[in-house]
């Protein structure tokens, strides 16, 4: 199983879609690493720059309909070359969310007001996040202040994050 | 208690339901294409599983940049052109052959009511026109369809979807698909899949439903199906004649699979369209729409009719009955990508691609690539295109570059005007 915890990247703006996440032109490469350096690299969004606001973050906050458009699975690749692991938002586009678990990584759904209350609390200071899979229980550690958000996970999402992904899990049981 | 087409769907395919909140569903097609089906290959192959689960109902395509336009893309179709010859799979369309995936493998018959398919492509929903439950997926699902003719999904929560009224002149299906996307947002139907139904529906073609369910995960959708009718058993007659008596019989084979009258809706909403004006996008969310009259003037250099949301022929011939006469203006590129070779083929016969080439648009082979800004007219920074594809968001056309989405009508009235225009400025339009 991946790690789930780490300095959190918050991207606040709603329907982030995965030609941002990965560009296109960048489905011509074979090796999930060559999408690296890429992550991120055409987001609309005021004041960030992937050149150097990625840097040690693992975690993901963001607002809803996160990974809408292209199936492309380049881009859970290109966060997980990165070593993010986790992405916590009040919805996600269903292709990208069921790639992320099938990945092995999470996409957890929390609801907008306590989304709005984490972004409100840690979103302007630099912040930590351990996700317990076992305990359904996230926490999250600022400079002054911890809390601690309970989520669900389906019993089947579960198991594709503790088995490390769908491939294996499907040709023993069909 | 009824059952939407989804629901029936679903459980004629049901596989197993593990831990209880998911349905595996045996799959009728498994759909390749050079992008993301490479990946799934080598990891197969890593895995030392490289093996598929019925070469018969796979079916691979070379789309997304063909002819290869480097090392790099000309791998990805090797790996793709390699895996289907040692596979046996005989349905591969390689250059020459090959068009843009969701169109040609409902033209080659592929596609009937009440299969299950998927797609490394997030498209697929476009072939619900027919009745079928298609959703794209990702790679790792894709592998698995491969490897097992098997798929994961929630349950899926029906959005009804009645689209009503009579369709005013010189407004076509991709003003209505806009009008849904702009009146229920681009989450508005996540995990569900949309029902289109209403008398409009009823009174498309197959090339226009396509149009309509292509568009349906812009909305969030999983799939946007269609009900099966004589349009749908007309459009597959010729595939499916020596299955069934008669075309009676094929309809009755197919309306078992019909939502019932007292099927259960997530959501239900109905448009009616008697007022619809001709409609476009602005700004970078597939949701941001205006009627084409408030955007008018809006300065264009580049003009692309094509891709599986607007490149059959009907699409075609209405874009040439805007264009007929005249030429397009000096500042814009045209480039019109008839979406497979028999489309190709028809728009020669029937004058089409003269009328687009005395316009001064540049004719290209049936491919994906502007689109998804990976190769035939990507955009420069700054640039403006008006589209006929799906997609408008930030870079999705070449960095930098403003999509602007609309029907072949209006994209063709745009070529010429220079800018974004209505097409009714170029020529009277009889009803679509």
């Amino acid at each position: 199983m991946k790690e789930f915890k780490g300095n959190v990247l918050f991207l606040d703006r709603s329907d982030i879609n995965t030609d941002e996440i990965i560009p296109a032109k960048y489905l011509t490469e074979i090796e999930k690493s060559a999408m690296k350096p890429h992550l991120l690299e055409d987001l609309k969004l005021e004041g960030f720059d992937p050149a150097t606001d990625l840097a040690g973050k693992s975690v993901i906050v963001t607002r809803e309909n996160f990974g809408c458009g292209s199936s492309r699975e380049h881009a859970p690749w290109a966060l997980e070359e990165n070593n993010i692991h986790v992405v916590i938002a009040p919805s996600f586009a269903r292709i990208f969310r069921q790639n992320m678990f099938n990945c092995g990584m999470l996409a957890i759904e929390l609801s907008p007001d306590q989304i709005c209350a984490v972004f409100d609390t840690f979103g302007k200071v630099s912040a930590q996040i351990v996700v317990d899979i076992d305990a359904s229980l996230i926490t999250i550690q600022g400079a002054a202040q911890m809390e601690k958000i309970e989520f669900n996970l389906s019993e089947f999402d579960k198991a594709l994050v503790r088995t490390g992904g769908w491939v294996e899990y499907a040709d023993t049981q069909y | 208690m009824g059952k939407t087409i989804a629901e029936k769907i679903f459980e004629t395919h049901l596989v197993d339901e593990p831990f209880g909140d998911v349905s595996v569903l045996k799959l009728d097609r498994v759909f390749c294409h050079e992008i993301t089906t490479p990946t799934a290959i080598q990891d197969l192959v890593a895995r030392g599983k490289d093996r598929v689960f019925d070469p018969d109902k796979i079916k691979a395509v070379i789309d997304h940049v063909t002819p290869a336009k480097d090392s790099k893309t000309a791998l990805q179709g090797k790996i793709l052109r390699d895996w289907a010859n040692r596979h046996g799979i005989k349905d591969f369309f390689d250059i020459g052959h090959n068009g843009v995936c969701h169109v040609i493998f409902p033209e080659k018959g592929f596609v009937q009511p009440g299969f299950t398919i998927i797609m490394g492509d997030s498209h697929t929903c476009t072939h619900g026109a027919f009745g079928a439950f298609a959703a794209g997926v990702g790679t790792t699902d894709l592998e698995v369809g491969i490897l097992k003719g098997v798929c994961t999904f929630k349950k899926p929560d029906t959005y009804r979807m009645d689209i009503v009224g009579t369709l005013p002149n010189g407004v076509y299906a991709k003003d209505i698909i806009l009008k849904v996307i702009q009146e229920i947002t681009v989450n508005g139907a996540t995990n569900m899949v949309i029902e289109f139904r209403g008398n409009i529906v009823d009174e498309m073609t197959m090339d226009q439903r396509m149009t309509l369910s292509n568009m349906a995960v812009e909305a969030g959708a999983t799939s946007g199906i269609c009900l099966p009718d004589m349009t749908t058993v007309d459009y597959l007659w010729a595939f499916i004649k020596d299955e069934y008596a008669d075309k009676s019989a094929a309809l009755e084979a197919f309306s078992r699979f019909n939502s019932d009258e007292d099927a259960i809706y997530a959501k239900l909403k109905t448009i009616d369209v008697s007022n619809l004006e001709p409609l476009t996008t602005f700004g970078y969310k597939p949701d941001n729409v205006k009627p084409v009259s408030q955007m008018k003037g809006t300065r264009i250099d580049q003009v692309y009719i094509g891709s599986c949301t607007n490149g059959r022929l009907e699409d075609l011939r209405i874009a040439a009955t805007v264009l007929e006469g005249h030429t397009i203006s000096d500042h814009v590129r045209g480039i019109v990508s008839p979406a497979t070779p028999k489309i190709f083929s028809q728009a020669l016969a029937e004058g089409i691609i003269k009328i687009f080439m005395d316009a001064g648009f540049c004719v290209t082979n049936p491919t994906c690539g502007a689109c998804l800004g990976m190769s035939n007219g990507v955009l420069a920074d700054g640039e403006v295109a008006a589209s006929t594809t799906n997609r408008n968001f930030n870079g999705r056309m070449g960095k930098g570059g403003m999509v602007h989405l609309m029907s072949p009508a209006t994209a063709a009235a745009s070529a010429i005007k220079g800018e974004i225009a209505n097409a009714n400025l170029f020529c009277e339009q009889g009803s679509n």
